[in-house]
């Protein structure tokens, strides 16, 4: 099986993807099948893991929110550089010796993700949570970049 | 009349609600598979698990975090989550167990003891 690329959701829906659709329907139908017969151990059919990420932005804080599911929280790294974020880790595969054959639509392995963020942020301040799967960061503004009101001073 | 016409449709769409089908794996073991799904935003309460005529049907509502703001970036779609598997007949359906942890349904499903390998002792 050759590589298949992430597209990310944007560009393509995946059930429409062609080859999704198949994968996706032999992996619906295996349980029929004598298991995954001609497919051998390869286990991983992709190399590349891009997660979805979404960026949102407030007066306050900038706050990334990307789907991790099924990470430990010790395999998430959070970095920042030159005004873009990084969100990067790798995702172990669980499975032993004991058993016989695998097939996964699943990523395992590592990924990173950058984004140039839109103003600048106080790298003192970012926070992150990760729960029911999805990893928020939350990213003060910089003073110099939050919205500010000037009053108009009478003479 | 034109109430009747959107209240048709109204139920149409909820009948219609599009789901989402989550990544799956599946791994064999000698005693029966696990199945992973992976649904990002679901916890245990929105997680809903049935077996009906041989078919295994995982849904996942998704409770995701509200954030203040503009979107100015978006990949994540919003669907909730629902795949259908077809068991395979040695599969045990009554001993199908779920857990859910950090977005990841992990199922266990069980072989019938009958169709376990078994060594037969000779006397």
């Amino acid at each position: 099986m050759s590589l298949i690329r992430y597209q990310s959701p944007e560009l393509a829906l995946w059930p429409s993807l062609d080859r999704w659709t198949s994968l996706r329907d032999d992996l619906n139908s295996l349980f029929e099948l004598p298991f995954w017969s001609g497919f051998g151990r390869q286990g991983q059919l992709f190399s590349g893991w891009s997660p979805a990420l979404d960026l949102y932005q407030n007066n306050d804080n900038i706050v990334a929110m990307v789907e991790l599911p099924g990470m430990r929280k010790e395999d998430i790294e959070i970095s920042l550089h030159e005004g873009a974020l990084t969100i990067a880790g790798e995702r172990k595969s669980e499975s032993s010796n004991g058993e016989k054959a695998e097939r996964t639509e699943r990523y395992i392995g590592k990924f990173r993700r950058s984004i140039t963020l839109p103003t600048r942020v106080d790298a003192n301040k970012v926070s992150a949570t990760y729960r029911d799967g999805i990893l928020t960061v939350t990213l003060p503004k910089a003073e110099e970049a939050k919205p500010k009101q000037i009053q108009v001073k009478a003479d | 009349m034109n109430t009747v016409v959107r209240e048709n449709r109204e139920a149409e769409s909820r009948q219609s609600e599009q789901f989402l089908a989550p990544g799956a794996s599946l791994v064999e073991d000698g005693d029966g598979y696990r199945l992973q799904v992976e649904m990002p935003g679901v916890n245990k309460e929105g997680l809903e698990i049935s077996v009906e005529n041989n078919e295994l049907t995982i849904t996942g509502y998704r409770s995701l975090p509200t954030i203040e703001g503009t979107l100015i970036h978006h990949e994540s779609r919003r669907e909730n989550y629902r795949r259908t598997f077809e068991l395979d007949p040695s599969i045990d359906a009554d001993k199908i167990s779920a857990k859910i942890n950090q977005g990841m349904v992990m199922l266990t499903l069980p072989k019938a003891e009958r169709v376990k390998p078994r060594k037969i002792q000779v006397s």
